[in-house]
């Protein structure tokens, strides 16, 4: 059973759709036991950062969760729920995250380039194939909606698109992942993943 | 590389697809839920389902039926169509949109940008805007293209954007059903004025039509298109490697 955790950041319900759709059960939920209970959790999340970071710790969720980390179960972060694993953003000031993967969220630079890159953009692999991308192939695209990035982060990066400068699009360290696009909107690449992802247990990445 | 964004658009009433459908071998769909499958499996970018219902029950209908879609098809979906509230916003986001686009909504009350935009994001407020030429002016029109609001079309839009829209639909009323090709005159207007994605509706009638639209439009981001979709005058398969073939960006 994979966990969403519900701490009021956005929708989730095409998240928790696209896990009945490649046949995992998923639950939303803020249920300390039911994330302890569980084989994986997303950390999904929308908006702003220090809006959805204060949120996180109002739930009360980010001991269980760091438990949980600790414990070796997979965890995966998407889209600003990605960014929440880095030390800090600099979104409307600077502020901290959870720092589970060292680096920090940058604004994309904007010159010539229109912000946020929303749209569907191509993945090249870093540091080798990462188990998440087992069953698709560099150069498949997945869909994005952001106008902050991940930087300073070169050895958690397991891929990147180009839009202007090379935009960190993945990254995991251990049993700890994040995806800055939204596999359940990138069509049957991103429930590919989302499968690959569903395949990891405690102490088994793939 | 961002790619170019093919865009279906269906037009919902009462639980059906409006415009009749016609492809081979899928005669006769009316269930936006298939089409919408359809669709994704052909390779469409993005989905706008657009409610053309007028009443309560057809409203409700629409919600089921867009859950529905979210539950089997996993791509960007943008909602339009009788979004006047943020709480219209909110019923649509619960049911699985990704964006929801408004138009007359905005006119009647040009706040609902800013306080939407505000709730759920820039990224998640598309301004559909249906302009037409009027005595050499663009014009902002409302109730489905048949009455002029009297507003100047890019100083509207570039209001819009200020107050938060995430994204531009230019559908122009001039070119629409023509099938002669985009207004690329008013295209580069808008994109001149914004620096938000643009998307070019009205007037794709066959292929070359958006390989035009992308060659001379650099900044324009997608092209929106519904009965020539339906129709199947334009696969967008054969759109896809058209436009991989003239080095448009194009997902596959």
């Amino acid at each position: 059973m994979t966990a969403i955790i519900d701490y009021g950041v956005g929708n989730l319900f095409s998240l928790v759709s696209s896990f009945r759709k490649i046949g995992e059960e998923a639950v939303i939920t803020a249920d300390p036991a039911l994330l302890q209970k569980a084989d994986r959790i997303i950390l999904p999340g929308v908006g702003a950062f220090h809006d959805a970071m204060e949120k996180l710790n109002a739930s009360g969720l980010v001991p269980v969760l760091r438990e949980q980390i600790a414990a070796g179960k997979p965890v995966m972060g998407i889209c600003l729920g990605m960014q929440l694993l880095f030390d800090k953003s600099f979104e409307y000031g600077e502020h901290k995250g959870l720092g589970l993967i060292s680096g920090e969220i940058r604004p994309i630079p904007s010159e010539n380039l229109k912000i946020p890159h929303m749209g569907w953009n191509a993945l090249t692999f870093q540091n080798g194939k990462h188990p998440l991308f087992a069953d698709i192939n560099e150069g498949d695209y997945v869909y994005f909606v952001h106008s902050y990035y991940a930087a300073d982060c070169d050895s958690a990066v397991i891929a990147t698109s180009e839009y202007g400068i090379d935009i960190t699009a993945a990254v995991a360290k251990d049993n700890v992942m994040g995806c800055q696009f939204h596999p359940e909107k990138s069509g049957e690449v991103g429930l590919t993943i989302l499968k690959a992802f569903c395949r990891m247990k405690e102490g088994a990445l793939c | 590389m961002i790619t170019k964004r093919i865009i279906p658009c269906l037009d919902v009433r009462d639980g059906q697809v409006v415009k009749g459908v016609n492809f081979e071998g899928l005669r006769n769909i009316s269930s936006p839920v298939e089409l919408a499958k359809f669709y994704s499996r052909c390779g469409a970018d993005e989905l706008v389902f657009y409610d053309i219902t007028a009443s309560s029950d057809g409203r409700k209908l629409f919600t089921d039926i867009l859950c529905e879609t979210a539950k089997n098809v996993f791509i960007p979906l943008t909602v339009g169509g009788g979004i006047n509230t943020v709480a219209d916003f909110d019923r649509v986001l619960k049911c699985g949109a990704d964006k929801v686009s408004v138009n007359s909504g905005a006119i009647r009350n040009p706040d609902l940008i800013g306080e939407a935009a505000k709730l759920y994001g820039d990224q998640c407020v598309v301004l559909s805007v249906d302009v037409k030429r009027v005595d050499g002016v663009f014009r902002v029109f409302a109730k489905g293209g048949r009455e002029n609001t009297g507003l100047e079309a890019i100083e509207w839009i570039k209001r819009g954007v200020a107050n938060g829209a995430g994204e531009i639909v230019l559908n122009s009323i001039d070119t629409d059903g023509v099938k002669q090709g985009f207004d690329l005159e008013m295209l580069e207007a808008v994109c001149n004025a914004v620096n938000v994605p643009v998307i070019a509706s009205g007037g794709a009638g066959k292929i070359e039509d958006f390989i035009t639209l992308f060659k001379t439009l650099p900044k324009v981001d997608a092209g929106l298109a519904a009965s020539i979709f339906h129709f199947g005058e334009v696969a967008i398969s054969d759109l896809k490697n058209e436009m991989q073939k003239s080095g448009i960006p194009a997902r596959i």
